[in-house]
Formats: C-alpha cells, structure tokens, sequence
C-alpha cells in the first residue's frame, strides 16, 4: 500500500546465543507490515507467535538481550526507526507510535494518581502548566469514557475498576497524539461486554483523529466487523494476510481456517469446542519445512521438508502455503 | 519537596501510631526548637558548689553535677541529637538511594563494581569505621560528625533499593512508561524510586533510631559533642558517677533518647502502611 502510515519490511528479531541458549533463537522472521492512515490492522496469532514482540520492536522496546536485525526496515513515514537511539527515539515513542499495554492491572504505576501519570505523559514531549494539563489530562479521560473524569484524575489506579484502568491506560497512550496506536491484547484482561465497549472505544477514536491502530490480539471473535486487514502470524512468521472479509469467508491457510473454526459459535449444535492439536513450536526448534506442518490436517509431503513461499493472493492478500487457495466466493 | 513532606506527614497521622509518633516527636522537637531561649536556667551555666540536687519545683528535672538544670540540657541538648540524626539519615539516604537506583537500573558491570564495594563496606563494623575517622580531630566539627554518620549509614540502604529497583525494573509499568518516551531521569525518579519508597522510609526512620544512639554512644565515649554543648549521650556520660546518688541526671536524657525513637519507629510504621496505597 503506498504512501502509507507504517512501513515494515523484514523485520527479524534475533536473541543471540548465550549461556542460555546453544544457538540463536529468531523469535520474529522477516515479518512485512503496511498500515495507512486511520486503518485498523489486526495482528493475529496465538501464544509465542511473535505478535507482541513485534509491536514491541516498532518501539524500539525488543527485550534485552534480542535485537532488531540489520536486514530489517521499519519506517514511518519515510523515516527509518531501526537504529535510533536516545532522544531521537524518545521523539517517536508516545508522539508518534503509543502502544496500550495488554495487562492494565500492571502497566499503571501504583503508587502515582491516574493524573500524575497523564501529566508525565502530556508533557513528556512539550511544556504545559499544571493546570492546562489537568483540563487536557480530564478531557481525555472524558474522551476515552472514563463516567467521571474530574474524580478519575485523582485516583490511584487501585481505585479504578478493570474496565476503566484499561480505559485510563488508552487515556495515557492518547497523550501524545500520536499517529499510531500499538494495542497490545487491550481487551483480554476484561470481561466480554468490557471488551466490546473499549473496542468500539478504540474504533471511535481511530475515526475521529484519523489515527492507525495495530491491534494485537489471539481472539479472531474480536478482529470481525473492527479491523480493515487482518495479518495472522504463526512461529514468527506471517502466514495470511486478507482484509478482513476475504478471511472470514474464504480462509487461505489451514492455520487460519483452523482458527476460525476454534471460535465458539452460538448458532451451531456441536457441544465441544474445537481445538488445534499440539502448540506452537518454540523459538530456536524451528526446522526447513513448514512451521505448521506437524499440527496440520492438510500437510502433505513436501511440507515437512520445504517452506512454503509467500504465495499471493487477490486484493494483495497473501497466503504461505503449498495447497491453492479456494476461491473467494 | 516541601509540599510532598506536608504529604507524608497527613499519610501518617491517618495511622492511630504515626499520629501518636508524631505528638511525640513534635512536642519534643519543639521544646528543643523553641524553648530554650525561654528556660529560667541557662544549660551550660556551671555552679559547682551546689553540687546535683533533686527534682524540685524550681528544676523539674533536678540538676547534675555542676548544678545546670538538666530540663534545660535535655531540650537544648536535643537540638543537637535531632539535627545530627536528621542530617545524617538524610546523608545516608540520598546516597544510598543513587548508588541503589544506578546499581539496579544500569546492572551489568556498574552494578556488579558497586554491589562488590557495599558488600566489602558492610563487612567492616560501622563503630570502628566511625571512631577510626573521628580520631583525626581533637575537638569533632559537628558537620564532621554528621558527615561521617552520613556517609557510613548507606550501605545497607543502597541494598535494598537495589533489590527494590530489580523487582521492579522489569515491571509492566517501567516498560509502558519507556514506550511513551519517558527518559531514563524520569523512568528512575518517577515509577522506580516513588515504588521503592515504602522500604526506604522505613528503613530511614530504623537509621534516624540508629544514629541518635550512635550519636548517644559516642557523645558516651566522649568522641560525639564536646562539652559544654549539652547532647544526650553525653548527658548520660556525664551522669555515670552519679548513678546512684543522683540518678535523674540520667534517667531524663536516657527517656529522652527512648522516647525519640520509638516516636519515629511509630511514624516509620505508620508511613509504611500509607505510602502504599494498595494497603490504605
């Protein structure tokens, strides 16, 4: 997609060998992204799958010891992120690109009011004085639903329900105006009706800054009817990307038809849920073949020996996988 | 900086005993702060025919050897225990919580240098290094007191905010706060050291304890204050001969030193409880 927001190519995230580990592990390999403006990309996949570690790296925040490879390329509107240091860095982070944290139980400092930490975070890239950044700290939280934002300044986050730290937490990443939100799992720690309301929450406010959102998440459920595109990503690699339509209804790759077919649906008689065998395999036991070969129910012979290429697919899908595609209805 | 001890004062006298501590430690403090100028007995004014006389209605507290009124000398001698303690802890604090937080957040070689330093420090007897360094001085300077108290009560400090700052540094909140551009200052000032702060102030308040003793051992040992500057260690130093014949000469000092104490472990205490506003 040209002229996009975000631009990712060959992202590959490398843990060198150490006392740990008897050789490199690659928990993230060669992962291309494209975001546009006031777009919802959905990045999708399970446990281990590399997706957080890639939100991660776009911030510059890959755990030590992990490192971006120097094959790889993210950029921001023409600007290069990989190699950025300090100050340059801390321009992007929470002006640029904002990442809401999945756990907001853990990703607000305890013993700072909510308003402290919007304060740090409003003038964490400008001036502002006290007061002017109490009314923005207020309006935010008014804009992101907190029901009483005035006492919501003043508590500690203790104080604060699940829903409405989560709430809090998005509040906080707004500060910077930034051009693109990083959610990382936003709803996972909270019920379902919870859920739905940050979600539209989130979608609202795509629509009124204009700002991309990147949406990491395990749960396909959450992805239908919210994301423009969706990216499903297996063992560090990415293995489908549609829009979200063309996934629902024609899946390319076993992975992702397997998936859909493990959401519980209320409108069919089965009484077990379905599940995918096995698990992902682990970073650093990764073989030639197909990643997810071993769990497959459609593998056939070559896929234990050889990677399937990227294959494309219409309307710059794309599908890693040795079967054809069935076509889109 | 002043509005955040205001702060810490109201957290306190929420609690039943940091309210009782700081009753306790205020009255003290003002009756060294205020009161001496007014007392109708000079502290330091010798009369030595008189000799130690007991309590009465003219010296509530009796007199000592020299016949000074010891009520006077308690109060102006707590002028001088309270400053030496809260100058040194504060000494002791403020390095020990920058050797702890670059310990900890910098890890690797810096921390290991710095750990290895402490550790070796911490072998050595705090007396011996304190009297070692005090014997240079004929007559001690108290800023040369309270610098040496300062500077050798922060090893165990620097410890434990190390400790804090791993379990911490690793914590969803350090890392949302680094993803919104927070600098490395801010990260360790912000969410690292306010986090820390519960262990520390306890920790600050058992060292306030720990110095007016060490101060009180040491005015003893005749190395602390020199006479006639009245300090209750050396009150009670003073008071050993007379023990038996006169003993409220040092029965006050000592209540003195008592009480101070265990009025800022109760604040301690009470601060501990307040500065984690999970446990409020």
């Amino acid at each position: 997609m040209g002229g996009g927001l975000l631009e990712v190519r060959n992202l590959t995230i490398r843990f060198p060998a150490g006392r740990e580990r008897a050789s490199d592990t690659v928990p993230v390999a060669g992962v291309d992204l494209d975001l546009a403006r006031g777009e919802i990309l959905a990045l999708v996949g399970e446990s281990g799958s590399g997706k957080s570690l890639t939100g991660l790296a776009l911030l510059g925040l890959v755990p030590h010891p992990g490192r971006i490879g120097s094959e790889s390329r993210i950029r921001l509107e023409g600007q290069e992120l990989t190699g950025l240091k300090g100050e340059a860095l801390r321009a992007i982070r929470g002006r640029r690109i904002a990442m809401v944290f999945q756990d907001p139980l853990t990703s607000l400092t305890p013993v700072l009011t909510i308003g402290t930490q919007l304060r740090e975070a409003l003038t964490a890239h400008r001036k502002l004085p006290r007061a002017e950044a109490r009314r923005r700290g207020q309006a935010l939280l008014a804009e992101v639903g907190m029901p009483d934002p005035a006492t919501g300044y003043d508590a500690y986050p203790h104080e604060l329900s699940g829903g409405l730290r989560q709430r809090a937490l998005i509040a906080i990443a707004l500060a910077g105006e930034p051009e693109l939100l990083i959610a990382d799992e936003p709803t996972s720690a909270l019920d379902v009706t919870i859920q739905a309301q940050i979600l539209e929450m989130i979608d609202r406010l795509r629509a009124n800054r204009g700002m991309a959102v990147l949406l990491i998440t395990h749960d396909l459920g959450i992805v239908a009817g919210r994301a423009d595109r969706v990216v499903v990503m297996y063992a560090g690699q990415i293995i489908e990307r549609r829009a979200t339509l063309a996934l629902f209804r024609s899946p390319g790759h076993p992975y992702t038809r397997a998936l859909l077919k493990a959401i519980p649906r209320l409108d069919t008689a089965a009484l077990e849920l379905t599940t995918i065998p096995g698990s992902v395999p682990h970073p650093g036991e990764w073989w030639t073949g197909c990643r997810f070969q071993p769990r497959c129910g459609e593998a056939l012979a070559r896929c234990a020996t050889e990677n399937p290429p990227a294959v494309p697919l219409a309307a710059q899908g794309m599908s890693r996988c040795w079967l054809p595609a069935e076509p889109e209805p | 900086m002043i509005g955040s001890l205001l702060d810490l004062l109201r957290n306190a006298w929420r609690h039943p005993s940091g309210r009782g501590g700081i009753l306790i430690l205020g009255v003290l403090a003002l009756g060294a702060l205020v009161a001496p100028p007014f007392l109708p007995h000079p502290a330091e004014m010798p009369d030595v025919v008189a000799g130690a006389t007991a309590p009465s209605p003219n010296h509530p507290f009796g007199t000592d050897h020299l016949n000074r009124d010891v009520l006077a000398r308690v109060m102006t001698g707590g002028r001088i225990s309270l400053a030496v303690a809260t100058l040194a802890v504060a000494l002791s604090l403020t390095l020990g919580s920058l050797v702890g937080l670059v310990a900890g957040y910098a890890g690797g070689w810096a921390d290991a240098i710095l750990m290895r330093l402490v550790d070796g420090a911490l072998a050595i007897p705090r007396l011996f290094v304190i009297l070692l360094l005090l014997v240079v001085w004929e007559r001690i300077p108290l800023a040369a007191l309270i610098l040496v108290l300062g500077t050798t009560g922060w090893f165990a400090t620097s410890r434990l905010v190390r400790g804090e700052v791993l379990r911490l540094r690793h914590e969803g909140f350090v890392l949302a706060a680094q993803g919104l551009g927070a600098a490395p200052g801010r990260t360790i000032l912000r969410h690292l050291l306010p986090n820390a702060a519960g262990p520390l102030l306890v920790a600050a308040t058992l060292g306030v304890g720990d110095v007016i003793l060490l101060e009180a051992g040491l005015s003893f040992l005749g190395l602390g204050i020199q006479p006639p500057t009245p300090s209750w260690g050396g009150m009670v130093l003073d008071a050993r001969p007379l023990i038996v014949t006169a003993p409220w000469t040092a029965l006050f000092p000592g209540i003195a030193i008592v009480t101070t104490v265990l009025a800022v472990n109760l604040i301690g205490d009470a601060l501990q409880g307040a500065l984690d506003p999970r446990s409020a």
